[in-house]
């Protein structure tokens, strides 16, 4: 299903990658960076170079006991060593001669994790309490937003931004409660980043809304990732799910703020074992608020609508942020 | 799942680093990666050898470095390593709602020439 794990390699270049491409041409962050790598000060190689001298006795020898803890350290069985020496090195240079380390300290995701944090300050900016909602494919995400948008209009205004590999099918179903809705389609991503949410919000219309509710792609794993700037982590599971599904799943549901049960309706059908539920999700996500409800009869919906009206006061209470 | 497009990045961040210091060679990439952070480092691997390619990181090491998630238990007042990934203290048995460490994606270090 999804090229972006790598199951579409090797040989083919794999589509997901446009969507990557496209972000390039929208990026000013090269200065960032920059002040980044010079906040640490470690930027620099000479500083840090242990330059093995050949002519010095312990060069060497230091240079090998420094990366062999890393190559055991846990997953490296590709015969890291002969790896390392094996491959001819620069004419004129012989062994690791030459050699030197560079200090980077850098967070691979830094660059979402800026444009999250811009996202962030634009929604506290608009007054809007934001949700990334997050499940696997089929726990009931677009149901209970269709649902939730009818309920809670006009008392929150709310906007969807909804992603998916394919198809607007979600888009269309949630357009039908009258909220803006914009269709993120990220063709093999496997997941929604903050500048996709970004790009996407130029085609909102954002004034006089309260509301902005981010349907992630179906995916309980990749989403984890990545910040988009929102208030709140929600994450669905239904109820014939099986209830160890946190204890998979632990980097999803670390994040939670919100973990909602959905299909509650079907528990006794699927002997669906509450005390289970919650002890596993008391030990992997102890922060999250737990909500038990069912799109189709309205049992909890209540409950959850009350939760997002909470939030949002709780929200335009605090003073907003100097743009 | 999303380790292609990770490993992307930090190809392009190490050689961009390297290709700065006026490397000619990058022999060794080394990652932090945290055991919370949602990524296999396996996969990382595979993608690395794929993505390096054709680069001057080609036939280089990818080293990782696992990042054990750590949690703050407060009733003890002391961090414990959660090897299970789960937040309750080993000791006390109260689940911790403070992760001190554990979803880190950092590239660390570069070994150029």
């Amino acid at each position: 299903m999804c090229k972006d794990c790598g199951c579409g390699l090797p040989g083919e270049q794999p589509v997901g990658y446009s969507a990557h491409n496209h972000d390039h041409p929208h990026d000013h962050e090269h200065d960032h960076d920059h002040d980044h790598d010079h906040d640490h000060g470690e930027h620099h190689a000479h500083e840090h170079s242990h330059d093995p001298d050949p002519a010095h006795g312990h060069g060497h020898p230091h240079a090998h006991t420094h990366s062999h803890p890393h190559a055991h350290g846990d997953l490296v069985h590709d015969h890291p060593h002969t790896h390392v020496h094996s491959h001819p090195t620069a004419a004129g240079a012989g062994g690791t001669e030459g050699r030197r380390s560079l200090e980077v300290h850098r967070a691979l995701l830094e660059k979402n994790d800026r444009q999250a944090e811009r996202n962030r300050g634009f929604f506290r900016a608009h007054g809007l309490l934001v949700l990334n909602v997050v499940s696997s494919p089929g726990s009931g995400k677009t149901t209970l937003l269709e649902k939730t948008l009818r309920a809670i209009q006009p008392a929150l205004r709310a906007a969807v931004i909804v992603g998916d590999l394919a198809t607007d099918n979600d888009a269309r179903r949630l357009r039908e409660s009258g909220a803006p809705v914009v269709q993120i389609t990220t063709g093999t991503v496997c997941h929604l980043d903050a500048e996709m949410v970004a790009r996407a919000l130029r085609e909102l219309p954002l004034d006089g809304l309260q509301l902005l509710v981010i349907e992630n792609v179906g995916n309980l794993v990749c989403p984890a990732s990545y910040d988009l700037g929102e208030d709140l982590r929600v994450v669905l599971l239904s109820v014939t799910e099986g209830e160890d599904k946190p204890l998979k799943y632990p980097p999803m549901f670390q994040a939670a703020d919100v973990v909602i049960v959905s299909k509650i309706d079907l528990a006794a059908a699927c002997d669906w074992n509450r005390e289970a539920l919650l002890a596993n999700l008391r030990r992997v996500s102890p922060k999250a608020q737990v909500l038990e409800l069912s799109s189709k009869t309205g049992q909890g919906m209540a409950a959850w609508q009350e939760l997002l009206a909470a939030k949002h006061r709780e929200l335009t209470r605090r003073p907003s942020l100097p743009i | 799942m999303h380790e292609l497009s990770i490993m992307e990045g930090a190809l392009a961040m190490a050689l961009e680093q390297a290709q700065q210091a006026g490397a000619s060679r990058l022999h060794v990439i080394r990652l932090r990666i945290g055991a919370l952070s949602g990524v296999v480092p396996e996969a990382l691997q595979f993608a690395f050898e794929a993505l390096s390619s054709g680069t001057i990181a080609e036939g280089g090491q990818l080293a990782i470095e696992p990042v054990p998630a750590r949690f703050w238990c407060e009733p003890c007042r002391r961090e414990f390593q959660a090897d299970d990934l789960l937040s309750a203290c080993p000791d006390c048995g109260t689940p911790s709602r403070d992760l001190r460490a554990g979803r880190e994606l950092e590239l660390a270090s570069l070994e150029i020439e």
